[in-house]
């Protein structure tokens, strides 16, 4: 049978702060185990939370990018249970009263607006470890690393409004992008600073009411997740199928399989026993605040491909590659605002700017491994696409020259001196070039003769291919037409 | 101690402005002092029962003196507790000491920090001699919950010291030291200051630091000081009274406690009065069910206020008798959660559980807590749960929210109001344990003070008709109207002529010291 998916995501995202939420210790990936923690965190007898500012801010920033309402008044919780990475026995969390309502974030291959229901601020709890650190079986016995116990979390949560894997992948993407944009999160999956639940459900098209939804935990990447609806949606499919009825459950993600499997029943939901946390008053948000981080957004991902197109005159598509990682995005203006110093201004050049950085760079990080910032600086990729644009230098010996001086501190222009690489224009090297080309190109020549124009390309596409891309293009035409008009 | 001035156990005595008056200007010296003090529990503990592992902070606290000593040596100024001794309730978390709130759970915690309450009592030159017994994470009223022993009565052994700051009571009772710190969630400081006729004051909540306290139940604890006067614990509270970044919940007001009348001249200089103040009597006293003598003495306090120019107003609470029901429902629940960090993993007690944490859990728990902390963890889990939430928890904070309304629209009228501290005297040991309603009823008066986070005092007014044990009047205020009370009920005490008296055991104390 036909039916709907309806798809909600639970997303949790670590917020980048020096310190913890409640206590001040360090908020940092990759310490020692349990280097980074105090009483507090440790929830020790006696000791009690105070609120960081800090991750307060971090928050609201992340709220107001997502158009979120922000309630003048939101309420800490204690969220009950028993766990081993939980020094409290509870999470200090929020419930009736989060921090922000009612956002939006709009996906724009999928071309919907997904309706974001709430956002939350708490503690993220600890982790236990199975395996010793540095490797070596515990037998019977876990240990408890608690320098996550306290780190901000905020959880965003959608209405049930998502319709396909597809869309909830972009979700997650753009989420991303928001993310980083507004530097509230590292947002890396591997490091657990961005997890996801789905939860998903089935029901025939047109039918109002919900089907029973099936959360799916153990999400650890953006292509996992949509591996994971999309299984689910099968398997529900199949269960409707056949006569039954999908359980409310909770299930966890068998990435290698890629298949799910039954955590726990609905009869083994937990009862967190939400109350209000006495420890810490509510939390007061005034308008003057929010309206100060309000001004202090940076540029949100859409708005820059939406300007980039329109003032860069790029296309849509490479306007939004480019704008997919905020860092790049930066240095592609970066790379045209050189070129602007110099005179180069223009859309040929933005164009050129663009594509460089889509390709050339980008290609020569991931084979690298690395990030942006260990790109070639802005000023040197401007000054090595002024050379191409002055026909110093060919598209295929500035690639060269690009691969020569990453890493080291040399100016294109020194580099490409040393190579070599630089465009021919001396007459008697062009000659012998062409004279080459033309005897080997008799029929070519010939219709070139008889005035079939269109020949001219091949034949100095022959010659710039036998001077390695380093005879002067332009005057390689001029020359080779008057040959052959000398013939 | 160096040029001993042959001080007398008499010393400790004096009241703690007094000693401290003497340390700063040398008259005395700080070792002599915690000396004395170290003496005295040693020679009483054996009867009383007041402190929990007796002697192991005599090293520290000798030190302690010793530093406080130099300090004045070299010139520095001292504190205004300079040299006091005193003994904290242990609950109460301080470095480098155990830390058992009298559970066996936390067996083997050694904490690791200060209680901002403790570190205000070092900077204020006080000297910590002793961590005092108490009900099971102070719930209970009478020690009888303490997992590792029973707190006497010093003016009758056979009896309670009441709880849960049982032992910082008694041992203030007993004479052991002048001062004692207690922490009271719904009466556990006033009601055994009452039971032992010592004084004892719960301030507003948001008063104290709450930092370093273990949590009973954290919107409704508060620390108290515990004296043989009020003038005296109005000293203590004003050293540990102010700010915190480390309590959100402590509140930036300044503080205000007796000032200058609680002064080294012992309270001399001002004399607080009762002329002219407007004290409510709550009407729903008369119901409540006073034991025969209380009901006689209550009668007699208040001729005894109007006497002093007190102008007694009837007031009502109608909420009242509600106070009991409501304080266990919202104690037990924020109870459920404040000890559920005690499961075995971290520390204190571990019962191995075969390999699965649940039964880790299960049987460190089980095997840790005693009866009557397990059936509050219960109570308050089923309070908070799914279904019930709104009939109990949720309920219990709109009824205490409008008891609120109902005591501010009361000091609309007046600026305080009176009531007694425990609708009985101390009671036999064993007599209630079997019945814990009866145990909690007994909350009727002090709790309400909790609930709505109101400063709260206990006096002693006299003794009881038929046993000749201690009676108190608690005097309660608005919130933040902290000094106003202090200063009433130091009036009240000047007019009593109660001066301080001591218990019966002290008295057996003094002969067997001079005899000896
Ligand atoms: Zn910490």
């Amino acid at each position: 049978m036909e039916y709907e998916v309806v798809i909600g995501l639970e997303v949790h995202v670590q917020l980048r702060t020096a310190s913890k939420i409640f206590c001040r210790c360090a908020n940092r990936f990759g310490a020692e185990p349990n280097a980074l923690v105090c009483a507090v965190c440790l929830g020790y007898p006696g000791t009690l939370p105070t609120l960081n500012r800090e991750a307060v801010d971090q928050a609201l920033r992340l709220a107001v990018a997502l158009g979120c309402e922000i309630p003048s008044r939101s309420v800490f919780a204690r969220k009950n249970y028993f766990y081993a990475d939980l020094p409290k026995g509870y999470q200090i969390s929020q419930f009736d009263q989060p921090l922000a309502l009612r956002g939006r974030l709009a996906l724009h291959d999928a071309g919907v607006e997904v309706p974001i229901a709430r956002m939350h601020l708490e503690e993220d709890a600890g982790k236990l470890l199975h395996e010793a650190p540095g490797g070596g079986v515990l037998r019977g016995s876990s240990l408890v690393d608690h320098n996550r116990c306290g780190v901000p979390l905020v959880e965003i949560v959608t209405d049930p409004a998502l319709r396909s894997a597809a869309q909830a992948q972009e979700y997650l993407q753009v989420l991303h992008q928001v993310l980083r944009y507004t530097d509230t999160s590292d947002a890396n999956m591997e490091e657990g600073s961005l997890r996801c639940d789905a939860n998903v459900s089935l029901r025939r098209p047109g039918a109002a009411r919900l089907g029973t939804k099936v959360e799916v935990k153990n999400l650890n990447s953006f292509r996992n997740v949509a591996r994971a609806i999309e299984h689910e949606t099968h398997r529900q499919a199949l269960v409707l199928d056949s006569g039954a009825e999908v359980q409310q459950e909770t299930r966890s993600f068998d990435a290698a399989s890629g298949t799910t499997r039954t955590l726990r029943g609905k009869e083994e939901a937990h009862d967190y026993r939400y109350f209000p946390e006495p420890d810490l008053p509510p939390l007061l948000v005034d308008e003057d605040r929010v309206r100060r981080l309000r001004g202090e957004l940076p540029e949100l991902p859409w708005t820059r491909w939406t300007r980039f197109a329109e003032q860069y005159g790029l296309r849509e598509d490479l306007a939004r590659q480019l704008c997919a990682q905020r860092e790049v995005a930066d240095y592609f203006e970066a790379v045209v605002a050189e070129g602007a110093a110099t005179g180069a201004a223009g859309g040929a050049w933005a164009q050129n700017a663009a594509n460089w950085t889509m390709t050339e760079v980008l290609k020569e990080l991931n084979a690298r491994g690395e990030g942006i910032e260990s790109a070639v600086e802005p000023t040197r990729l401007a000054a090595l696409l002024g050379m191409v644009a002055r026909a110093e230098l060919s598209q295929a010996a500035a690639k060269e020259v690009l691969a020569a001086i990453w890493g080291s501190e040399e100016e294109p222009s020194a580099a490409t001196r040393r190579l070599g690489l630089g465009q021919v224009q001396d007459a008697d090297r062009l000659e012998e070039w062409i004279a080459e080309v033309l005897a080997a190109n008799p029929g070519p020549v010939e219709q070139l003769a008889a005035g079939e124009q269109k020949v001219a390309g091949f034949l100095v596409g022959q010659v710039m291919k036998l001077s390695q891309g380093r005879a002067d293009p332009k005057l390689t035409r001029e020359r080779l037409l008057s040959s052959v008009a000398r013939t | 101690m160096g040029e001993a001035r042959g001080q007398g156990p008499e010393l400790l005595d004096l009241t703690a402005q007094e000693i401290a008056s003497r340390v700063r200007t040398g008259e005395v010296t700080a070792a002599e002092t915690v000396d004395l003090a170290l003496a005295r529990i040693a020679e009483l503990e054996p009867r009383v029962g007041a402190l929990l592992r007796p002697g192991q902070l005599d090293d520290a606290a000798r030190r302690s003196a010793e530093a406080i000593d130099a300090r004045r040596e070299r010139g520095e100024s001292l504190g205004p507790l300079a040299g006091v001794p005193v003994v904290v309730k242990d609950n109460l978390s301080i470095e480098g000491q155990p830390l058992t709130c009298a559970s066996r759970i936390l067996d083997g915690y050694v904490a690791p920090y200060d209680a901002t309450a403790i570190a205000r009592l070092r900077a204020a030159d006080a000297v910590i001699v002793g961590q005092s017994n108490m009900d099971e994470f102070a719930m209970g009223s009478s020690c009888e919950n303490s997992a590792v022993q029973q707190t006497r009565n010093p003016w009758d052994p056979e009896r309670v010291a009441g709880g849960s700051s049982g032992g910082s009571a008694a041992a203030v009772a007993a004479g052991e030291v002048p001062l004692a710190l207690g922490s009271d969630t719904g009466g556990s400081v006033r009601q055994p200051a009452a039971l032992c006729g010592v004084v004892g004051f719960k301030p507003s909540y948001g008063r104290i630091s709450r930092y370093g306290l273990v949590a009973f139940a954290s919107s409704l604890d508060q620390i108290g000081p515990i004296a043989r006067s009020v003038p005296e614990a109005a000293l203590l509270y004003e050293s540990l009274a102010g700010s915190d970044p480390r309590d959100a919940t402590c509140s930036e007001r300044p503080v205000e406690g007796l000032g200058e009348s609680a002064a080294d001249d012992g309270g001399r200089a001002a004399p607080p009065t009762l002329e002219g103040l407007r004290i409510g009597r709550l009407r729903e006293i008369d119901s409540s069910g006073l034991e025969d003598e209380v009901a006689a003495q209550w009668q007699s306090t208040l001729r005894q206020l109007s006497a002093c120019g007190a102008e007694l107003v009837d007031v009502s609470v109608p909420s009242l008798p509600a106070a009991v029901a409501v304080y266990y429902v919202i104690a037990n629940s924020e109870a459920s959660a404040n000890l559920a960090r005690y499961d075995g993993v971290r520390y204190g007690r571990r019962v191995a559980g075969g390999g699965s944490l649940r039964e880790l859990n299960r049987r460190s728990r089980s095997e840790g807590f005693g009866p009557e902390v397990k059936r509050r963890i219960m109570l308050g889990t089923f309070a908070l749960s799914s279904g019930y939430y709104d009939a109990y928890y949720g309920r219990a904070v709109g009824v205490a929210r409008a008891m609120s309304e109902q005591f501010e629209s009361a000091f609309s009228q007046v600026d305080l109001v009176v009531t007694p501290t425990s609708p009985s005297v101390a009671f036999r040991l064993g007599e209630r344990v079997e019945d814990p309603l009866a145990m909690y009823l007994s909350d009727v008066f002090t709790t309400p003070a909790n609930l709505c986070g109101l400063p709260a005092l206990s006096v002693p007014c006299g003794l009881g008709g038929s046993s000749g044990l201690p009676l108190a009047l608690q005097l309660l205020g608005p919130r933040w109207a902290d000094r106003e009370v202090l200063r009433a009920g130091a009036a009240f005490e000047s007019a009593s002529g109660w001066n301080r008296r001591v218990a019966p055991g002290a008295a057996a104390r003094e002969e067997s010291s001079s005899a000896s």
